[in-house]
């Protein structure tokens, strides 16, 4: 494989070596896996279009992160097939590394390191020329700046997710796993989160979303999907999915301020207020 | 994937190594076990103990130096530990880097590490009276086989970093390590002890090291001590190599 010519790696507006542009970004066919007697994974298929946020909502343990880590090649699954980007898991693990970054549930950043210095770590792993350069252009990008020299551990759980997902744009992978990266934040932490996601989905990256929050899939994703007892039960976009009730009633009620309303009122709208 | 070895490697080396730096008290903890021993055995244990024209500074120098690195191999146990724990070892593990470069990373830290403990220590010892007439190639015999028992003792680490559940049990391992050298040649001549315990002393891998070490440094002939210290050196090292192996392929599967 040519993959690392080194025009390539000019800079991160460049399109990746490795962008196959046939096929679905990621496909999935008859994927099994067990834990022992524990058969979290019964035959899961599903398709992800370029550049579209899919959502993978499921309850806890309902094997969202075992899908995950098989695409991110860190563990096999006893059956099935999955590709990314056109490579194979299996055999073409190396091309799929190529094509994607991870960001699991706990937030994969060093908390010895300051931010930049995390951004920076990763940009030479990735053998990019300007690791400084490009460091200091994601801490612009997720309001990060100010606190870049800081060691992480210092960083709120705002801003650890946000440079977590910063570091998985290090490279401009064009697949990019968002392991349930709300969990555990508050809410004004979880917004910022969101903000950093939409910016994701506008520069066409393709996004794999796990969640348990309902409302996050139905802000952003373009096809949801539902993880139940090992299986894809529901897959379509957020309006056939709507289809699938009976028709609205249409009822009158005086439309009471959400918890979440107070609280982003009282507090500030969340995630922009530590942008300029 | 595998031209890519060596920059992987000195980038991630780069990164442990700011773990070290950034917590020098890892260092220094390190360290002082050994130097508070050396003051004990210098100023009070010391003087009962006969070893002939050599200074006992001198004389127990070897076995402070194998205790610097036995402790010192805790803190890369535990370094690694902690970085299978977060989820940064799975952000490296699904990028387009060489797998062993991580391991690698941990285990030149470790050598790195162990090396400014031993400076100090030596350091410490000379301020306590410790003289050598060694000429340069007996120096650089000490350094190559210190190196070699780092590298040994290191890969042990390793094998207990990518299998122990807990902190305690990350580092537990190495009490008995620490304590190998006091049944040795290390602190006294192995004549004094009794039959069994002697038997124990002459014939475990400290004995050997220890012996050469002293050897070298006070300008005396090896002998044939040599190569069955290196043997030792060599055997753990491959043995644990093999084992660690066999442990990060189980982890990362």
């Amino acid at each position: 494989m040519t993959l690392r010519q080194p025009f390539m790696l000019a800079g991160m507006s460049i399109p990746p070596a490795t962008d196959q542009a046939q096929g679905p970004a990621i496909h999935v066919q008859g994927l099994e896996k067990a834990y022992k007697e524990l058969r979290v994974l019964r035959g899961v298929d599903f398709e992800v279009a370029r550049g579209s946020i899919f959502a993978l909502l499921g309850s806890n343990g309902a094997g969202k992160t075992t899908v995950v880590k098989i695409l991110s090649t860190l563990l096999k699954a006893d059956a099935g097939a999955a590709r990314v980007n056109g490579f194979d898991v299996v055999t073409e693990a190396a091309g799929v590394r190529e094509s994607i970054s991870l960001t699991g549930q706990f937030a994969a950043v060093d908390g010895i390191l300051s931010g930049r210095e995390n951004l920076v770590l990763i940009a030479r792993l990735w053998h990019l020329k300007d690791p400084g350069g490009i460091a200091d252009e994601l801490l612009r990008r997720f309001a990060l700046t100010e606190a870049g020299n800081r060691k992480v551990a210092t960083y709120s759980g705002g801003m650890r997710r946000r440079l977590d997902i910063a570091m998985s744009l290090v490279g401009n992978p064009p697949v990019i796993f968002l392991d349930e990266p709300t969990a555990g934040l508050d809410p004004q932490a979880r917004a910022e989160v969101w903000q950093a996601v939409k910016e994701l989905a506008q520069g066409g990256t393709t996004v794999l979303l796990t969640t348990q929050y309902l409302d996050e899939a139905e802000q952003f994703a373009d096809r949801i999907a539902i993880l139940h007892e090992g299986r894809i039960i529901v897959n379509g976009t957020l309006a056939e999915l709507k289809q699938l009730l009976p028709p609205a009633k249409v009822e009158y009620v005086e439309k009471q301020p959400s918890l979440e309303d107070v609280f982003f009122a009282v507090v500030g709208h969340a995630g922009e207020d530590d942008k300029e | 994937m595998a031209t890519h070895f060596l920059g992987d490697t000195v980038v991630l080396t780069g990164r442990t190594m700011r773990h070290v730096t950034r917590s020098l008290d890892t260092i220094i903890t390190t360290a002082i076990t050994p130097i508070v021993m050396m003051l004990l055995f210098a100023y009070v244990f010391g003087g009962a103990i006969d070893t002939g024209p050599v200074s006992y500074v001198t004389y127990m120098l070897p076995g402070i130096l194998l205790i610097t690195i036995a402790s010192g191999i805790a803190y890369t146990a535990l370094r690694l530990m902690m970085d299978m724990q977060g989820g940064l070892f799975e952000r490296f593990q699904s990028m387009p880097i060489a797998r062993s470069s991580v391991l690698w990373a941990h285990v030149l830290t470790s050598l790195a590490a162990n090396v400014i403990s031993l400076v100090v220590v030596v350091g410490v010892a000379l301020l306590m009276g410790f003289r050598s007439g060694a000429g340069l190639p007996a120096w650089l015999g000490v350094a190559g086989i210190l190196v070699l028992f780092t590298l040994a003792l290191t890969w042990l680490a390793v094998i207990a970093g990518l299998t122990a559940k807990s902190v305690d049990g990350g580092s537990a391992f190495s009490y008995p390590l620490v304590f190998l050298p006091f049944i040795s040649s290390a602190f006294v001549p192995t004549d004094t002890m009794p039959g069994p315990v002697r038997a124990f002393a002459e014939h475990q891998p400290v004995t050997s090291i220890v012996n050469t070490i002293r050897d070298l440094l006070t300008r005396q002939p090896v002998g044939t001590e040599i190569w069955t210290a290196l043997a030792w050196c060599a055997g753990i090292l491959v043995v644990a190599y093999i084992f660690a192996g066999i442990a990060y392929r189980r982890r990362i599967s």
